[in-house]
């Protein structure tokens, strides 16, 4: 059956084709309704945005955003706790306020990643379900954590950081490789390549605890033969990777270099420490006619800003550029709102641009028109939304016409593979046509027919999962509002 | 169903059986056993306006029998409501031969159905599965994520979603508690929701499944309202509540979670599981490139003329929407298929096209089959005959389905 528009379905009218979606009863909650008064009309300032860009770029200091990814329980939440412990963006204090309360759970073990695991239900049961967004500054660079969950029930939510991140930080405990390699550190490697990622750090995490001996080199080399393997086997470069050995929960070569004596004697010999790789890959700076493109922005969460921002909406520019008082509009709802102010690294200020993680609190429109995965966009150029479009997929589980997740970045919608076009070559010569089965490691011309009205752009990457695996990743190619 | 009464010749065919829908889920069988054409009788409102001399109008809503030759069939699965339309066959003094009316079948009342093209086997087992009156499996489902929860009612045929709960969750944030509150807020919508659906005095297994542990959640959020209120029947339907797991709250999850052992073990119905079973066994082979399993129409049909889908192991999977067909061309062709198959000792079973299985068989063109031995080429054959095969997507596309399967126990003649 066709299930109703999970975003069209209430706020507009849109005719569903079956009785069955025309009978259920749909209800709504708005979570960031509010009654303040509507406040005064905001101008803009007409300002010339690419401009003033591209004069501030040689003074403004570089920015990236890091998405933490890999295996669960490898220790990201814990690592990145420990990172801004030590960078001084959290205090002593808090961490150990976070050891009692978790040793009150149970969860001594757990206090530096509840820097990231501020949910109830992650605290209790020591497990990460949603991305953490955390700035922080360096003298050189303003940094964003996106720590994902590892867990692959989550992997939804590890997409939405994914295609937010400029480079990627992969964790891997040196202790538990095989299960990794089979599970989510093989998977978030191929999801990361899908989202476009290029630059990965690796973590050779949990040194400490090598056995039998702690600090063990060779179980470091070896992690990074095999992790590195498969890097490349999913088309990473070799000179886009660098592997960091270290212990997050110890601290050890995160900030802090590691002891020149004892267990870690080798460590700064084969490494610098996590903070220092970070900082030699900055994020690549937008080209000119990215910004200047028309504006488009996934929307990440929606969520109430403050008092006086009553509805806000967090996300990373995937194209042009916005400035206070411009008018925007929704997709798929198609409903315009106004920007009443942006933040960018929690700081305030009057326009962003592509690749810029921002904030932007929004006017003059109801918050049932937004949610976590709509696009944000120029009102000139709008997304359209489609019913269907053929993809040519990386084929990594064997694909056949059937039910599938199709997820770009928050989005994730039902849909179906509705037919196997063709399995072309490296050079895209048609291999055969029309296949009864594309073979993982083939590379596939398919039609995906979605169950609702999404707005996806042609070039838009998109991810199919089934089962709760990923099967498939490629970009859209054609579009159609029909199916 | 209840069979009032039948005089169907087995030799050609023809005849009559007259039927009496006795709850909603009969409507589904009804319409998966008229087709355009059928000559159908049953009990219709006509509104009969009468003007006075004065100009003043009075209407009256009066019974009456009418038989009509089918040209059209609206089902709503939300409502189970079949709206057939066509041309009155026979008149009376309420009706005009050959105008149009639309008889809605209803609950507790006969109809009569004779076959225009007579009742072939398909429409026998149709039959006979209506009528059977064994216990009725039914449970609900709600397959949820944090945000969303699709709230259906699974029975023996249908899969029907009966309410929908979205809701827009701010993320997690550090410092704010807006995540977590209205995470509860979601759940008490849903709970809500769910009871208006349910009869909490006659509870049905609820399953409940989820990525992660928000059906876990949920339920616990029950067991906390049952603990708090008076409501003594909630605690019946703690006992009925099953947890699993789910890849989404997508509703195509739902065949994953329906092939759990902890659910299947639940369900009376063994059919069901079957299919299920079935499906995932031909998808198993399809992705391991196995010769043995094929879909599509024409892939379907060389293989059973080549004996590949007979006797030892041979399967045939086909969608009930097949039948359903405006053509009767296209209706004869599946008819010949599922017999030749049931000749060749295989196994058919038609998949109802609004359970998951079906759904999944739907994507496939409606029909596969596992084979006997493994034929390679059996594509390559099709391709050099060329021309397109579509006529399943033709369809109406909305996917309805039935369980309704070739019941081998049922190989002697009915005599009902
Ligand atoms: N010995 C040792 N244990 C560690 C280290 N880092 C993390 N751990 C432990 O590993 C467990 C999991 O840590 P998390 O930081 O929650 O792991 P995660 O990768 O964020 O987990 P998910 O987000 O749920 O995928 C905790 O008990 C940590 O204390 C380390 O460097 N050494
Ligand atoms: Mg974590």
């Amino acid at each position: 059956m066709s299930s109703t528009g999970s975003t069209d379905s209430a706020k507009s009218t849109r005719k569903t084709g079956d009785g069955l979606a025309k009978k259920t009863e749909k209800l709504k909650l708005d979570e960031a309704q509010s009654a303040t008064p509507s406040p005064p009309k905001v101008k803009s300032k007409g300002l010339d945005v690419p401009k003033l860009w591209s004069e501030s770029k040689d003074t403004r200091k570089s920015a990236a955003a890091f998405v933490v990814i890999g295996h669960v329980d490898h220790g990201k939440s814990t690592l990145m706790g420990r990172l801004l412990l030590d960078a001084g963006a959290v205090a002593q204090r808090d961490i150990d306020k976070y050891k009692k309360q978790a040793t009150e759970l149970n969860k001594s073990s757990f206090a530096l990643a509840w820097v990231m695991d501020t949910g109830s239900e992650e605290r209790e049961r020591g497990v990460t379900v949603d991305i953490a967004q955390h700035p922080f500054q360096t003298a050189n660079t303003d940094f964003t954590i996106l720590d994902a969950p590892g867990h692959r029930d989550f992997v939804p939510n590890m997409l939405a950081g994914a295609t937010m991140a400029d480079l990627a930080v992969l964790v891997v405990d040196a202790n538990q490789l095989e299960s990794g390699m089979k599970g989510q550190t093989k998977e978030h490697i191929l999801l990361a390549k899908a989202c476009g990622l290029s630059k990965v750090v690796v973590a050779v995490n949990k040194l400490d605890a090598t056995a039998p001996k702690a600090w063990d080199e060779q179980t470091f080399h070896h992690v990074k033969a095999e992790v590195g393997k498969l890097l490349q086997s999913v088309g990473f470069e070799k000179e886009d990777v660098l592997y960091v050995p270290c212990s997050g929960l110890g601290g050890t070569n995160v900030v802090n270099p590691a002891p020149s004596s004892g267990d870690t004697a080798w460590v700064t010999g084969a490494s610098g420490t996590l903070l220092h790789h970070l900082e030699s890959s900055p994020a690549a700076s937008p080209a000119d006619d990215q910004v200047k493109a028309p504006l488009r922005m996934q929307i990440a969460d929606v969520f109430r800003g403050s008092i006086t921002n009553p509805l806000s909406v967090s996300g990373r520019i995937a194209a042009g550029n916005v400035q206070v008082g411009d008018i925007v509009v929704i997709q798929p709802s198609g409903e315009k709102a106004t920007i009443r102010g942006i933040e960018v690294s929690s700081e305030p200020g009057d326009w962003a641009v592509a690749t810029e993680l921002c904030t932007l609190h929004l006017a003059d429109i109801d918050p049932v028109h937004l949610r976590a995965g709509d696009v944000l966009c120029s009102t000139a150029q709008p997304v359209g939304v489609i019913r269907s479009f053929v993809t040519q997929v990386e084929v990594l589980e064997p694909l056949l016409p059937q039910g599938v997740d199709v997820h770009v970045g928050r989005l994730h919608v039902p849909g179906s593979v509705a037919a196997l076009i063709s399995t072309v070559d490296a050079k895209g010569e048609v291999v055969r046509k029309k296949p009864r089965v594309a073979k993982a490691g083939e590379t596939a011309n398919v039609k995906v027919v979605l169950e609702t009205g999404a707005p996806l752009p042609v070039g838009e990457r998109v991810v199919l999962r089934s089962g709760g695996s990923t099967v498939a990743s490629g970009r859209v190619g054609s579009v159609s509002v029909g199916r | 169903m209840r069979l009032i009464k039948q005089n169907i010749e087995q030799k050609d065919g023809s005849g009559t059986a007259t039927l009496l829908p006795e709850e909603p889920e009969d409507m589904w069988h009804a319409y998966n056993l008229i087709r355009p054409n059928d000559l159908l009788r049953a009990s219709a409102v006509r509104k009969i306006i009468q003007e006075s001399g004065s100009g003043s109008r009075s209407v009256d809503r009066v019974h009456t029998t009418l038989t009509i030759r089918v040209t059209k069939l609206d089902f709503d699965p939300q409502a189970s409501q079949l709206h057939v339309s066509g041309r009155v066959a026979e008149e009376n003094k309420h009706v005009k031969l050959g105008s149009y009316h639309t008889l809605d079948l209803e609950l507790q009342r006969n109809f009569t159905l004779e076959k225009n093209e007579g009742w072939d086997s398909v429409a026998i087992d149709t039959l006979k599965e209506s009528i059977n009156q064994d216990a009725k499996a039914q449970l609900w489902a709600v397959v949820m994520q944090e945000g969303l929860a699709n709230i259906c009612l699974i029975t023996d045929h249908q899969t029907i979603l009966r309410q929908r709960v979205e809701t827009s969750l701010p993320k997690k944030r550090a410092g704010s508690s807006d995540h977590d509150k209205s995470v509860q807020r979601f759940y008490q919508t849903t709970y809500d929701s769910l009871l208006r659906q349910i009869d909490l005095s006659d509870p049905k297994p609820l399953l409940l499944a989820s990525p992660g542990f928000t059906a876990s959640s949920f339920q616990q959020f029950i067991k906390t309202q049952a603990a708090s209120g008076a409501n003594k029947q909630l605690q019946q339907l703690l006992q009925k509540i099953i947890v699993a797991h789910s890849a989404s709250a997508h509703l195509h999850s739902l065949s994953e979670v329906l092939a759990s052992p902890a659910v299947t073990s639940k369900l009376s119905d063994t059919k069901f599981a079957r299919e299920t079973q079935l499906m995932d066994r031909f998808f198993e082979l399809m992705r391991n490139d196995d010769a043995r399993a094929w879909y599509g129409p024409k892939e379907c049909e060389a293989a059973v003329e080549r004996a590949a889908v007979g006797k030892g192991g041979g399967v045939l999977l086909i969608s009930n929407a097949l039948f359903r067909s405006q053509e009767i061309k296209t209706r004869q062709r599946w008819v010949k298929l599922v017999d030749e198959v049931k000749e060749q000792g295989g196994e058919v079973r038609v998949l109802s096209s609004m359970h998951e299985s079906g759904k999944r068989l739907e994507g496939l063109g409606g029909i596969a089959a596992i084979l006997t031995y493994p034929i390679e080429d059996l594509g390559d054959e099709i391709e050099e005959n060329g021309e397109e095969d579509d006529a399943w997507m033709n369809g109406d596309g909305n996917g309805h389905m039935n369980g309704i399967e070739g019941r081998r126990e049922y190989d002697e003649d009915i005599d009902i």
